[in-house]
C-alpha cells in the first residue's frame, strides 16, 4: 500500500472500548500507550506513564485536550504534549478516528 | 527605527529577571527579545527547590515565568537548548541543536553549576556522576533525590554550608538517615562564627541530623552505585544517596570561549558589561564585579535593573555598586539569619551579644561607628528585618543598643509602618520595597493576592508574607478587599459556592458537562470536575446524571490508588467488627491475588494493599463483604471501642452505635471532604472520639455527647461539643442534619475542622441542633434519599458501569 512504508498505522480497536470522558491503556507493538476520548468526539494518545513519578495518565481527569495526572495533578496538552502544570512534556502520537469508529494510531509519525 | 534584537543566554532567575526589567522599561518597543534556556521548562524559582525536597511545597508554586508567560510577551524562548558558541564578529550564537541567532545586544546570565570536588569515585567510568550521587541545583537533582529518597535511605550530603543543610533536613522529612560531612571546623562557617555553628550543629543533631565536623572525604566506594564514603582520617561511613554541596562553579566557560575576560567568572564594568565587548552584557552568577561572584539572588535584581537602565537607554549612568549579603537559613525548625561579617575586624568595632544555649538563642551584633557591619540571629529572628535592612542601607543606630536585640514594649505595628522609608525592602528574596507595594495598591491591586502577584513580594521563602500584608493594608488604610477568586467553588466559574448552587438549581443543570456548557462557557477544566461532580450530587440524590469520567479514579474503580498504579482494598467492618469467616475469606483472597501487604488502618479495618485493577472485581467477590467506602471524599469509618458487653467501664454500645451508623450513613458517598467518625463508651475515649469530624461520647443513662470539628491528622484538634442528647436515635438524627449541613455548605476539600471554626459552632448548633432557619425537614430527607439510592459499589464487579471499567491494557487488533 502507498504511505505504509512512511508511517505505519495500527489498528487500536473502536473507539466505544473507551468511555467518554476517560482513557485506557493499549498495548500495541510491544508498547504501552495511553489513549483518550473526549466530550467532544475528539482522540489522542500519549505515553502511558506520567514524566513525574510514572503515575498512570489513563487514569487522569480528562477535559478538552487537557489531562491531569491522578498522583500529583500534573497537567498536560494532549495535542502538543506540552506541559501545562509540571516540570517537562510528554510524548503524544498521531491518531485518528475512521469513519466506523475504529482508532487508527501511528507510533513513529 | 528598526527594532534591535536582545539575545538571552540563560533562562534563569537572573536572565528572566532582567528580561522583565527590560520589558517593564518598554523594551518590548525596541528589541526582539530571544531567549534560551538549558532546560525544557520556564523560569522557577531556584531557591524554593529546598522547600520542594523538604515536602513543603509544590512545582506548580514555584514556577515564575511558565512557558505561556514568555509567548504572551512576544519573547522567542529556545528552551531545552544549550548556547555552546557566541561568534562576537559576526555577532550570532549556536546552540548544541543547531539553532542559531544574530544579536544585536547579548546578556549572559548562565548561572552556577554544583562544584564536584575531585574526589575518586565520584564519577563513573564514562564520565557521569555515579547513580546515587546529586547535586542541587536544579529541578531534576531535586526529582533525583525525592525518588531516591525512602525511609531507612542512608543519605550522605557533603558540604555543612546553607544549601548542604537544607538539603539534609529535606531529606529527613522523607525518613532518610540523614548525615552532614562538612570540611570545616563548624557548620555554615561563611556566615557563622564558631559559636554559632555550635548552636547550630546542636539544633541540627536535635533534629536528626548527624553532623561530622573536620571530616576530609578521600574517596566515594561502590562499584555501579554509591555505597559509602572514606575519609581522611580513616573512617567510613555508609551511603545510598550522596549530595554533593560543597559551593559553586559559574558557567563561565562559554565566555572564556568567546574571548572575553574571565577569572572567577565573566568581569564586567559597573554598567554590567563585558571589559571586552559593549554590546555583551552579563548579570546574575556567572558575573564577577569588582572582584566579587555572588551566590544569593539579592545581588542580580540590582544587576538585573542596571543592566535594563542602561541597555534601554532609560539612564546611561546606572551603576551598580556591589551588594552586601544577607541570607537567612530555611531549615525548618530553625530560625537563623546572618549578614555581613562574623567576628570584629578593626579595633573600634563593638560587639553586642546575648546568648541562652539552652533555648537555642543566639544574637550577636558588629557595629562599626554606629553602623551595622555584621549580624548573627538563631532561635529568634525577629529582629530580623530591621537589622538587614539597617545593614543593607548603612543607616545610624539607635543608641540604646538593647532595642537592637530585644522588642522593649515593642511599638506598635502602625507606628513602625509609618515610620518605616519608602525604599525599604519589604521581600528580600524578590527585592520588592515598600514604594513597589505602594505602586502596586495605586495602580489599582486591592488584595494581598493581587499585589503579591504584580509585585512577586512574598512569592520568595515566603517568610514575608505577613508584612506584605500589613503594608498593603496600610497603603489601602485598611480597605483591603479580599481576592474573589479564593471563593470561588471552582477556579473556572467565577461564583461562590452558594451562587454556584442557586444557579445549578435554577437551571436544573444535572451533570457535569451540562454544568460546564451553561456556566463555563463550554471550556472542560479537568481540575474542576471532581469538585462539581461532588456538589451535583449533593444537590439532586438520586436525579445526578452520573457522568463517570466526571470521577476522580478511586471513584471510577471505588479502591485507593498507590504510587504504583495499583489500588487498595478495604472491605466494610462496621465499628471494627468481623466474623471469623469473613477473616477466612479475607485472607485466602489475599494469598489468591498476591497481595504484597496486609494492613490493619487507623480506622479499625484491614487493607489489601497493592492489588491491581483488573483483579478488583474478582478479590471483591472472593471476600464478600461490602465496600468500606475507604477511597474517597465521602462518609468514611466510624472507630469505635468495645463498648459495654465487656468493658468494666462501658457506659454505652458503642459498638452497635458504630454499626448502625456505618451502615446508615456509608450512603453518604460524596461530601467536601473526608469524614471519619468515631463512638466511644465511656469519657475515656479510647477510641478518640474526641478527634474525629463526628464523635459520640456515652456519659451514662442513655446519653451521648456529640463532638464536632476535630482531627487528628496533618491538623489535630479536639472536636466541639455541640450538644449532648438521649439516646441512638436522636445521635442518627442530629449527626444526619450535621453531615448533611456540611456537605451542603462547606468548600471542596474543606474538612469539618476548618469549617466548624469558620461557620462557628453556635451558628451550627442553631441551624442542626435548634433548626432556625428551619432547613432540618429539608437535611432529613436529603439523607433519606441519599440512603435509599445507595448500592454497594462493588456490585459493579458484576455488572461494571463502562467499558474497560477494571482493564489495565487493552491488546491493539492489529
Ligand atoms: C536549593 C537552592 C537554594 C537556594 N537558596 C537561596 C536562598 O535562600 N537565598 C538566596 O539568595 N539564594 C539562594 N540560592 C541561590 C540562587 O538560587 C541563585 O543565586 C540564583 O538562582 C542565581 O541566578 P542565575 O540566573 O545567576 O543562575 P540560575 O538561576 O542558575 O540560571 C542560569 C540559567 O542559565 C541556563 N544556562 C546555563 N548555561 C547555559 C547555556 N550554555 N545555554 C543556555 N542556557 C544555559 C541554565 O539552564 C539556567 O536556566 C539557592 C540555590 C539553590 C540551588
Ligand atoms: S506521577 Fe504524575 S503528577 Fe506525579
Amino acid at each position: 500500500m502507498p504511505g505504509d512504508t512512511l508511517t505505519r498505522e495500527h489498528v487500536l480497536g473502536n473507539v466505544d472500548e473507551i468511555p467518554v470522558g476517560e482513557g485506557r491503556n493499549f498495548e500495541v507493538a510491544g508498547r504501552t500507550v495511553a489513549v483518550f476520548r473526549n466530550h467532544a468526539g475528539e482522540v489522542f494518545a500519549s505515553q502511558a506513564d506520567c514524566p513525574h513519578l510514572g503515575g498512570p495518565l489513563a487514569d487522569g481527569m480528562l477535559g478538552g485536550s487537557t489531562i491531569m495526572c491522578p498522583l500529583h495533578d500534573r497537567m498536560f496538552d494532549l495535542r502538543t504534549g506540552s506541559v501545562l502544570v509540571g516540570e517537562c512534556g510528554i510524548t503524544v502520537y498521531p491518531i485518528r478516528k475512521a469513519e466506523d469508529g475504529t482508532l487508527l494510531l501511528s507510533l513513529d509519525g | 527605527m528598526a527594532k534591535q534584537k536582545l539575545v538571552v543566554i540563560g533562562n534563569g532567575m537572573a536572565g528572566a529577571r532582567a528580561v522583565e526589567e527590560v520589558l517593564a522599561r518598554g523594551g518590548a518597543e525596541m528589541f526582539d527579545i530571544v531567549m534560551f534556556g538549558d532546560e525544557p521548562h520556564g523560569n522557577y524559582n531556584r531557591i524554593m527547590l529546598s522547600n520542594i525536597l523538604s515536602g513543603q511545597q509544590t512545582y506548580d508554586e514555584i514556577f515564575l515565568n511558565p512557558l505561556p508567560w514568555y509567548a504572551e510577551n512576544g519573547i522567542t524562548l529556545h528552551a531545552g537548548e544549550r548556547v555552546t558558541e557566541i561568534d562576537r564578529f559576526a555577532k550570532v550564537v549556536t546552540s548544541a541543536g543547531g539553532v542559531k541567532e544574530h544579536y544585536d545586544v547579548l546578556l549572559i546570565s548562565t548561572g552556577s553549576r554544583a562544584f564536584m570536588p575531585p574526589i575518586p569515585g565520584l564519577h563513573t567510568a564514562g564520565g557521569t556522576l555515579k547513580p546515587g550521587v546529586f547535586g542541587f541545583r536544579t529541578i531534576e537533582d531535586t526529582n533525583g533525590m525525592v525518588a531516591a529518597a525512602a525511609p531507612g535511605v542512608k543519605a550522605v550530603v557533603i558540604g555543612g554550608g546553607l544549601l548542604g543543610l537544607e538539603a539534609a533536613r529535606g531529606l529527613l522529612n522523607h525518613g532518610c538517615d540523614s548525615t552532614v560531612v562538612h570540611l570545616g571546623g563548624h557548620l555554615m562557617d561563611a556566615q557563622l562564627d564558631a559559636t554559632g555553628g555550635a548552636m547550630l550543629r546542636t539544633a541540627m543533631e536535635r533534629m536528626g541530623v548527624r553532623v561530622l565536623l573536620s571530616k576530609s572525604t578521600t574517596e566515594v566506594l561502590g562499584e555501579d552505585k554509591v555505597t559509602g564514603l572514606t575519609f581522611k582520617d580513616g573512617e567510613t561511613i555508609d551511603c545510598d544517596l550522596l549530595v554533593v554541596a560543597a559551593g559553586i562553579r559559574p558557567n563561565a566557560e562559554i565566555g572564556t570561549r568567546a574571548g572575553l575576560t574571565v577569572e572567577r567568572a565573566i568581569v564586567v564594568d559597573n554598567h554590567m558589561r563585558s571589559v571586552d565587548d559593549p554590546s555583551v552584557y552579563v548579570v546574575g552568577e556567572c558575573a564577577q564585579h569588582r572582584g566579587m561572584v555572588y551566590g544569593l539572588v539579592a545581588p542580580l535584581w540590582d544587576q538585573a535593573k542596571v543592566f535594563a537602565d542602561h541597555v534601554t537607554g532609560r539612564n546611561r549612568d546606572a551603576a551598580y555598586h556591589g551588594s552586601k549579603l544577607a541570607t537567612k537559613l530555611k531549615v525548618m525548625g530553625v530560625e537563623l539569619a546572618s549578614m555581613g561579617i562574623t567576628m570584629p575586624k578593626e579595633e573600634r568595632d563593638e560587639v553586642i551579644q546575648f546568648m541562652e544555649p539552652k533555648k537555642g538563642t543566639y544574637k550577636k551584633l558588629i557595629v562599626r561607628e554606629g553602623r551595622l557591619v555584621g549580624g548573627i540571629l538563631m532561635g529568634d529572628i525577629s529582629k530580623a528585618a530591621f537589622l538587614m535592612q539597617a545593614f543593607d542601607r548603612d543607616s545610624p543606630l539607635p543608641d540604646e543598643r538593647l532595642s537592637l536585640l530585644f522588642d522593649l514594649g515593642a511599638p506598635p505595628q502602625k507606628v513602625t509602618l509609618d515610620e518605616m522609608p519608602a525604599e525599604a525592602q519589604v521581600c528580600n528574596c524578590n527585592g520588592v520595597s515598600k514604594a513597589a507595594i505602594g505602586t502596586a495598591v495605586a495602580g489599582g491591586c486591592k488584595t494581598v493576592t493581587a499585589v503579591m502577584n504584580a509585585t512577586r513580594a512574598g512569592k520568595g521563602c515566603g517568610s514575608c508574607k505577613g508584612l506584605v500584608g500589613d503594608v498593603v493594608a496600610w497603603f489601602l488604610g485598611g480597605a483591603v478587599e479580599e481576592d474573589p477568586s479564593v471563593h470561588w467553588y471552582v477556579p473556572c466559574i467565577p461564583m461562590k459556592k452558594q451562587e454556584l448552587v442557586a444557579a445549578i438549581r435554577e437551571q436544573e443543570l444535572k451533570s457535569v458537562s451540562a454544568v460546564f456548557r451553561a456556566l463555563a462557557g463550554g471550556v472542560e477544566d479537568p481540575a474542576s470536575k471532581i469538585p462539581l461532580a461532588s456538589l451535583l450530587n449533593t444537590i439532586w440524590p438520586g436525579e445526578y446524571v452520573d457522568e463517570r469520567d466526571a470521577r476522580f479514579i478511586n471513584d471510577r474503580v471505588h479502591g485507593n490508588i498507590q504510587k504504583d498504579g495499583t489500588f487498595s482494598v478495604v472491605p466494610e467492618m462496621a465499628g471494627g467488627l468481623c466474623t471469623p469467616e469473613e477473616l477466612v475469606r479475607i485472607a485466602n483472597a489475599a494469598v489468591k491475588y498476591k497481595v504484597p501487604l496486609v494492613k490493619l488502618t487507623g480506622g479499625q479495618r484491614i487493607d489489601l494493599v497493592g492489588v491491581k485493577k483488573e483483579d478488583l472485581p474478582g478479590i471483591w467477590r472472593d471476600i464478600g463483604m461490602p465496600a468500606g467506602h475507604a477511597w474517597g471524599k465521602s462518609y468514611r469509618t466510624c472507630k469505635s471501642c468495645i463498648g459495654i458487653d465487656y468493658c468494666r467501664f462501658g457506659l454505652g454500645d458503642s459498638m452497635g452505635l458504630a454499626t448502625r451508623i456505618e451502615k446508615t450513613f456509608r450512603a453518604l458517598s460524596d461530601s467536601p471532604g473526608k469524614m471519619k467518625l468515631g463512638t466511644t463508651g465511656c469519657p475515656r475515649n479510647c477510641s478518640e472520639a474526641l478527634i474525629k469530624d463526628v464523635g459520640m461520647v456515652a456519659v451514662g443513662d442513655g446519653k451521648w455527647e456529640i463532638y464536632i470539628g476535630g482531627a487528628g491528622g496533618a491538623h489535630v484538634r479536639k472536636g466541639d461539643l455541640l450538644c449532648t442528647v438521649e439516646g441512638e436515635d436522636e445521635v442518627m438524627k442530629v449527626i444526619g442534619r450535621f453531615m448533611q449541613f456540611y456537605r451542603e455548605d462547606a468548600k471542596y476539600k474543606e474538612r469539618t475542622y476548618t469549617w466548624v471554626p469558620r461557620i462557628g459552632l453556635e451558628r451550627i448548633r442553631a441551624v442542626v441542633v435548634d433548626d432556625s432557619e428551619g432547613w432540618c425537614e429539608r437535611f432529613d430527607r436529603e439523607i433519606e434519599a441519599a440512603i435509599a439510592a445507595y448500592r454497594d459499589p462493588w456490585l459493579d464487579r458484576d455488572a461494571p458501569k463502562t467499558a474497560n471499567q477494571f482493564a489495565s491494557l487493552i491488546p491493539a487488533e492489529g
